[in-house]
């Protein structure tokens, strides 16, 4: 079961928080979340897909469209997690490592 | 890849460790965060003061894409060289406070080291803000770039 990995995948891209910012202000079909992207529309509509899959988005039937909306709860548990503190500590180390190797072979 | 950085946040809990092993000796590992000059390049900030010694304190100022400055500061309460530093840490005109870091420096071969950080919070809901801040930057970077996508659909359309 990987599900929390693909969690942290989906918000790791940047077109897709975007989606997630775009749909936090209101519900949006998705002709109207595409409309906002430079990006072609089946490559939103996989954004969308896998959005949904991960329980961030949920669909909601309105008559004829289907819209987009933020999944609150599922977003919190994601903003709770201490994964992107970690990548930030991860980053700074790496770069400390990196500098500190080319120091020795000074 | 492999995940290098540890860390360690219990819930309801005040406090936090970090651990990571490097590919250096523990003697390079502690410059790192002993001189001036090296904490710049690796912290990405500007040093404006660094007393590496008991009772001395230091100051950091980065600058924002924006260009607006922000002040790191702190005083150093224990530095045994190749060992230890313990030194509190504040970012300035900030709702966070201040946090007490204690860094032990440990050798595990003559070419591999590990830093093991103990970071203690004013409160559960200080630390807990600390640890969301880098997803809320995220968001904040997607909502730079919508702004620049939705200028650039206006200006395409006049």
């Amino acid at each position: 079961m990987n599900l929390r990995r693909d969690v942290f995948q989906a918000i790791a891209d940047p077109t897709r928080r975007a989606i997630l910012l775009l749909v936090a202000s209101q519900a949006m079909t998705a002709g109207a979340i595409a409309s906002n992207f430079d990006t072609a529309r089946p490559t939103v509509s996989k954004h969308l897909q896998i959005l949904t899959e991960c329980e961030l988005l949920k669909q909601e039937q309105t008559g004829r469209e289907i819209y987009y909306h933020l999944n609150p709860k599922k977003m919190k548990e994601v903003a709770d997690f201490i994964e992107p503190f970690r990548q930030m500590w991860e980053a700074r180390f790496n770069k400390l490592e990196t500098i500190m190797k080319k120091y020795k072979h000074k | 890849m492999e995940q290098k950085t540890k860390i360690n946040a219990e819930n309801n809990k005040q406090e936090m460790r970090i651990t990571r092993e490097f590919e250096l000796p523990v003697e390079l590992l502690f410059k790192a965060y002993a001189e001036a000059e090296l904490i710049e390049q690796w912290m990405g900030t500007k040093v404006l003061k660094l007393e590496s010694k008991k009772h001395g304190s230091y100051q950091f100022e980065t600058t924002d894409p924006k260009g607006n400055k922000h002040g790191f500061s702190g005083v150093i309460h224990e530095f045994i060289p190749n060992k230890k530093i313990i030194r509190t840490f504040e970012m300035e005109n900030t709702p966070f406070g201040v946090q007490l870091e204690i860094h032990e420096f440990e050798k595990l071969t003559d070419d591999t080291s590990r830093i093991n950080m103990h970071v203690i919070y004013e409160s559960i809901e200080k630390r807990d803000q600390i640890m969301q801040l880098p997803f809320a930057q995220g968001l904040n970077m997607a909502h730079n770039r919508i702004q620049e996508l939705l200028s650039k659909l206006k200006a395409s359309q006049k």
